[in-house]
Order: C-alpha cells, then structure tokens, then sequence
C-alpha cells in the first residue's frame, strides 16, 4: 500500500464514520475518466448486483463524458426495458436520457483530451449467445459450408448454450466490441457461470480442444483413410472413433464428424481471436473489478476470483461491495437496544397482570453505564409537551388522560429499538464478513455501495447506484438522515 | 412424495442451504437421504463444517431419530469414466480417450454430455436398490443449478436423446428423462422476497410447465421476521418525535431535550423505519406474485445469527412443521 492511498483511506474513514473496518479505498471515478481504461469487466458470484453496477458504471462514464458501450449477459427484464435493449438483436443500441455532467462545454469532438469530456454516449447490448455464434460462422465460412455448419444438429445444440458456450461468446463479442474501436470504454458484465470463472477459462479450453488429437481423431475417417504409410497410426484411430461411435452412438458421431469437418478451416481463426481475447484481458487498459455483497458466500467467491485473477495476469482495479447496511444510530448497540425495548414492553405485561406499573422507571442503570457525563432527563423549557410528557414518564401511575397513547408510543418505540437491535447485527455481521475478505487480501481496494430497500429499474436508480459507488460509503437511503 | 426432490432458485437465494436443510428433514426419524452436488462448488462440504467432498457417497449428517444424510458432490468428468466402466467395461478405452483430450471435451464442450451424466447419476442413486430389493436411499435431493438454466439442465436428457437417436447415450438419455417427468421427481423454486429472484421464480416455473417437468413448491428463504406492525407503521408517520424521545428516554437510553441522548436516536430510528416500511410494502407485493403462482409457498426465517450448521437443522425442523417431508 503506497503512502499516498494510505492517507486517502485514513481521511475517508475519519469523515464518514465507516460501517465496516477500513481498507484501501476504491476510487472509481479515476478510473472510468482515465481514457486508457479501455475495459472494465465486472466478475462475481450470481446474485450480487452484477448487472446493475456493470450498467450503473457504464451511465456514469458516459455522463463524466465517455463513450462506452455496456455488454449485459442476462438482465433483469425492467432494467434492460429502462435502457432500451430488451429486444434482442445482438448490436449495441444507443440509451436515451443519458445526462451531460461532465461539466466542460458541449463539443462534438470525442478524441484526444483526458479526464472530463463533453458528448458522452451510452450504448448497451445484450448478448445473443446463438447469434453471435451464429455471426462467426458467416464470417469466416465461405456461403456453403456456412449453411452446412449452421444446419448441423450438433452445431444447433452447441450454439444454442450449453455449457461453456456462453462464456466463450461473451468474451467473443468483447473482442469484436474491442476490435471495432467505436467506443472508447467497453463495460462488460460476465455471465453467471457454474463456477463464476468460466469465461476465463473458455478461450483456453476451446484452444487446446481445438489443437488436440481429439480433432484428429474425429477427423481421422475423412483425412488419413486412404494414405498408405499411416496404417498403423489408422487402427488405433480407428479404434477411437469406434469406441467413441459406441458411446455417441454412430448417427450422433457422424454428426459430429461433419460438424468439425465442416469447421477445421475455422478453427485457426477461432484459436487466433480467443488467444488475441485473453491476452485482451491481461492488457494494461483492462480492470477488472470483482463484484460481492457482504455475505460470506458471495466474498468467499471474491477471495477466489481475486486469487485466480492474479494467478491469470488479469489486472484488478478492486473490489465493489454492494448492499452494505449502515445506521446513523451506530452508538447505540444491539443489545442495549434490545434491554431498552424489553424495559418499554415490561410494564404493559405487568399491567395485563394486574396494573403494578412499578417497574417502568427501574433500569436507570442503563442510563449510567452509557457514559459518565449522559444527560439525566430534564424538562426542556423551550417544549412545554416536553415537559409534559417527561412529567409522566416520571409518574409510576399513566395518567388518565394519556395512557393509551403513551402505550402504543412506547409500543412503538420498542419496535423501532428492535428494529435497530437488527440492524446492529446485521452491521457486525457484515463486518466479520468483510474482515475475514481484507485479513485475506489486505491489498485489494474496496467501493461500498449502500444497500437500497428496492431493486434498480430506470436510469435514476441507476445514476443513484454511481453515485453510491463514487461517493463510497454507505449512506441510509433517506435523504433528510444525509442531510 | 416424491423420491427425486430438485432445488433450484436465483444466485444468492441460499438454494444449497435451502437442499441441505431438505435432506436433513427428510431424513428424520431413521430415513436414508442423498444430497447431491452438481456444480463442482463444494458448497454442501462449506455448509456441513466439512472437508472437501470427493467423488464417492459418504454420510455427512445424523438427523433427528437416527436418519443419515450422505452427500455426494458428482465430477462430471469422474462419472463419465464411472459409466464407460460400468456399462460398457471400458475401462482402458477410456482412459485412451482421456489421454486425447475426449473426456475433457465431452464433459466440457459437447452439448449437454456434462448435464447427461450429473442427472443420470442422480437418477441412478434414485433407483438403486440393495440386495434385498429395497431402494438404498429413501430420497434423493439435488442442489441443482440456478433457475435460469434448470429447465435445460433437466430437459437435456430429451435434447440428447434427439440428437443422438439410437445408441446407449440414447437409451441413457431416455431412461432419465422418465424419470424426471415422472411423478417421482418435484423440483423446489427458492427465492428471496424481492423483485427480481420472484421474476425469475416466475418465469422458471412458466418453462419448467412448459416442458411438462414436475413443479413443486415455492420456498421463500431469509424472511425477516415482522418487527412492526401495521399500526405501528401507521403510527410511525404521524408520532411526535418529541414522544418518541421521551419514551426512549424512559427506557434508560439517555435525555429526551433537544440534544441529548435519546433525542439524537430518534431521527435515525425513524429513518430506519421508513426503510422498514418500503421493504415491507414490497414485500407485501411479492408475496401476491408469489401467490398467484398456484404452487405451495413456504418460508424459512433468515437467521440471525447467520448460517451454520445449528441453523441449518433449525431450518430442517422448520422444514418438517410446515410438512415438507
């Protein structure tokens, strides 16, 4: 940790009371206004907020004045509605509504310049898994053999997304986005894989299926049939496809035979570009940032991604934590908010039982474990129903007038103290939580994203979100507590 | 009930919390279970306090009334290599196609191959019976992949069988789906009281009946327990914050004039009851959406405490009150 960020951290945490223990502190907005961040690819488990903070980065971006396109894989149906890419056609539309805050005047030039430029732009697709495949094929076939591949049984199961398909088209149509150079950020979300890691992995493995005997083998019928000279090597190949036609059942490897027959000239093609993908991947104008929420699954998958993105090469700009909960009522802890409600609830037990109040004003111990110089409750001059109401709190008969209001205040107000008594353990909760992460890799920045009481439809709630993540500390989503 | 009991849900619901919880409860009262792993994440060996699992049935839990839990987390590249041995004694050959890269690839790569094997080995442990004719485990219960993809996963059999239309693949691919069809498969939705898992329980369960496969019930998992009520948040918007103050103050936590202790509570407990409130409302809504489902709704309480294996036989009595085994 290098001084400077050190200091940044220390001041964060003194102005905001942090929630959680402090870390180094992710500054996103450097990093989306940098113009040689290229690719932001957000990475975690399912169910994290994934989607919503690729696109919430996306609309920040264009707003600081970028042009960025976001690459969603699955998104939630009102969201994708709110930004005009439910409709699935595989190439990136143009969002409306997207506001100007970049601050500098309106100019219709995009290049050159760092830091905040007029004319951001925001562009989104969803990915197309079939299409995409489908886009490749009559790329790089000539018509017929293109119609061939496209009308293979074992191409049609293939595209349409069984495992690993997906992940290999997300990172396909990243290099195509890439390649294009429209755009000058390219924010993809990443599939919800099995493993989360998948589309790490997809290039590679497609690599080296692709430059195995198994291709060999398959292909053996057609290549090495007739050539003399190569009987020896043929009856074991035969042997394979034999024991490979026993398992797929013959009509299904003939299938499949023709399948890569009709794709060996691809292939090369296929290999180079996941090659050129990966190595996309490691460059220095990609950041990766590894997506959780504060619950020990979703940050064990962090801590496994942040050690596999290492061991990968792949560079980490961060960790963003979502859905973190704060209070503006931190003093006060769980369990004395919870004696507190037990001592308002008591006395109406007791005068279900028989009207012995008694007890209402007895743990004033509270009150002096608290803190040597806490109040004592005095009348308040300026508040006559102050006054009032402390005058019969001080009784240990309710008063006539009163009692029943009185009763379900102090109902209520046990309510609220229950209430924070659950939010307090939900803050050390996460807090244990997030420790256990930063113990593990203390070196890994960290945006927290306030947790929000509903899910993120429209490009409001999506701007709220950046703001959320620039700003970095949790914050009660009512304004007047902000304020 | 049915012996092949399949859990799905949306990322983060606590779908593998939710099958383990099930396969402890159905276990009660000296019943065998399998609970079955299918997507490599050692999620049950995590949840159970455990070691890694391999890829062998081995008893990780005792239920209440002498039951047992076994577990088994299926590789799908180990299961292969298993069923080439079993059905076709194929033990050399395969180990030659693995050399070539052909295991990788068909467990991997080829479409569906992978989801052939982890549902056939599940519906194989389903109808494995012991020498005297009686099924080995009671149920079967399957930590099966995330809504989105459940309805492929489990319809792939049908797929396969389609693509490769004669053959033991064929064959294999047909005697599971008869299974998964059958009455003797229910698969669970778990989801979480928000809008987008609801969504998509929705939507999964409109492609689970569209593909003819046995829905069975909704499980809500993590429901907050209800802190206040409706009068409460009735009160909440119209109370005197000095009233509050002065009853916070009665309780012991300090003074109720301006500034003080209690005081300076109240504006950050009404805050969170607001946030309470909303939460609440919509809450309120996707308990309707749920309802709508026609299906059987269920829900578990979140734990305070936070997950472990105490709370995880908390939410198998749960389980077993509400009559889920």
């Amino acid at each position: 940790m290098s001084r400077p960020e050190a200091a940044h951290a220390h001041d964060a945490a003194r102005q905001h009371p942090p929630h959680l223990s402090p870390a180094r502190v992710l500054d996103l907005d450097p990093l989306l206004d940098d113009p040689s961040t290229r690719i932001v690819v957000c990475c975690g488990a399912g169910g994290v907020g994934k989607t919503t903070t690729a696109a919430a980065l996306g609309l920040r971006a264009a707003e600081r004045g970028r042009k960025v396109v976001v690459l969603t894989i699955d998104p939630a149906r009102r969201l994708a509605q709110s930004m005009g890419i439910d409709s699935l056609d595989n190439t990136p539309r143009r969002v409306k509504g997207v506001e100007d805050h970049s601050g500098a005047s309106r100019s219709d030039s995009v290049e050159g310049g760092g830091g905040r430029r007029a004319g951001g732009e925001l562009h989104a697709m969803m990915l197309d898994m079939k299409r995409t495949f489908d886009e490749i094929v009559e790329a790089h076939a000539d018509p017929e053999r293109a119609s061939a591949i496209l009308g293979n049984p074992f191409y049609q199961s293939l595209s349409a997304g069984f495992a690993g398909t997906q992940e290999y088209m997300a990172m396909e149509k990243l290099g195509q986005l890439r390649a294009k150079d429209e755009w000058d950020l390219i924010v993809v979300d990443t599939p919800p894989s099995r493993s989360a890691l998948d589309f790490l992995d997809a290039p590679k493995r497609l690599g080296s299926f692709l430059d195995g005997k198994l291709i060999r083998v398959l292909l053996a019928p057609a290549k090495v049939g007739g050539r003399a000279g190569m009987k020896f090597l043929n009856v074991g190949m035969s042997m394979m496809t034999g024991a490979l036609g026993k398992l797929l059942g013959g009509q299904l490897l003939k299938d499949v035979q023709t399948f890569v027959a009709a794709m060996d000239s691809m292939f090369g093609g296929f290999r180079t570009r996941a090659d050129a993908t990966y190595k996309l991947l490691q460059a220095p104008g990609t950041a990766f940032l590894v997506v959780a929420a504060p619950e020990r699954d979703a940050l064990r998958e962090a801590a496994y991604f942040v050690e596999r993105l290492a061991a990968e090469d792949m560079p980490l700009a961060g960790l963003v934590l979502n859905r973190v909960h704060g209070s503006g009522a931190d003093r006060l802890s769980a369990e004395r908010a919870l004696a507190a409600a037990e001592n308002l609830e008591e006395p109406r037990i007791v005068d279900q039982e028989g009207g012995k109040a008694g007890l209402r004003n007895s743990p004033d111990t509270y009150d002096s474990s608290e803190s040597a110089a806490s109040e004592a409750p005095a009348p308040d001059a300026g508040s006559p129903a102050v006054t009032d109401m402390e005058h019969t709190a001080a009784t240990d008969e309710p008063q006539p007038a009163t009692p029943h209001l009185e009763r379900s205040v102090d109902q209520l107000t046990a309510g609220l103290l229950r209430l924070h008594s659950e939010r307090m353990q939900l803050l050390s909760r996460e807090q244990r939580t997030r420790d256990r992460f930063t113990a593990l890799h203390p070196e890994v920045a960290v945006a927290e994203v306030a947790a929000l009481p509903g899910d993120v439809h429209d490009l409001a709630g999506l701007r709220d979100i950046g703001n959320r993540l620039a700003a970095n500390r949790p914050e009660l989503p009512d304004p007047a507590v902000g304020a | 009930m049915s012996r092949l009991q399949v859990v799905s849900g949306k990322g983060g619901t606590g779908k593998t919390t939710v099958a383990a919880a099930l396969a402890l409860a159905l276990a009660t009262e000296g019943k065998r279970t399998l609970l079955v792993e299918v997507e490599g994440r050692q999620g049950i060996a995590q949840l159970f306090e455990t070691e890694a699992l391999p890829y062998e049935e081995r008893k990780i839990a005792v239920a209440p009334g002498g039951g047992e839990v076994y577990a088994l987390a299926i590789d799908p590249e180990l299961a292969l290599l298993d069923y080439l041995q079993m059905f076709y004694k194929m033990g050399g050959a395969g180990r030659a196609l693995k050399k070539l890269g052909a295991i990788d690839f068909a467990t991997t790569i080829a479409p569906g191959l992978r989801d052939v094997l982890l549902t056939g080995k599940a519906c194989e442990a389903v109808r494995r019976k012991d020498k005297s004719g009686r099924f080995v485990y009671d149920y079967v219960v399957m930590d099966a992949p995330p809504t989105g993809r459940i309805t492929r996963f489990l319809n792939v059999n049908d797929e396969v069988a389609g693509l490769a239309r004669i053959g033991p693949i064929h064959n294999q691919a047909q005697a599971v789906m008869r299974v998964l069809k059958s009455a003797e498969t229910a698969v669970h939705m778990v989801t979480l009281l928000e809008e987008m898992p609801v969504q998509e329980t929705a939507d999964g369960i409109a492609e689970l009946r569209a593909a003819r496969l046995p829905v069975g019930r909704i499980i809500v998992n993590m429901v907050r327990p209800e802190v206040l009520d409706a009068a409460d948040l009735e009160l909440v918007r119209s109370v005197p914050r000095a009233a509050v103050a002065k009853s916070l103050s009665s309780a012991g936590l300090g003074g109720a004039r301006r500034g003080g202790n209690a005081e300076r509570l109240v504006d950050p407990l009404l805050a969170q009851a607001d946030e309470y409130a909303e939460r609440h409302a919509l809450e309120h809504e996707q308990r309707a959406v749920l309802d709508e489902l026609g299906l059987p709704v269920h829900e578990l309480p979140l734990l305070a405490e936070g997950m472990d294996l105490a709370g995880l036989y908390e939410l198998a009595g749960e389980l077993r009150e509400q009559g889920l085994s």
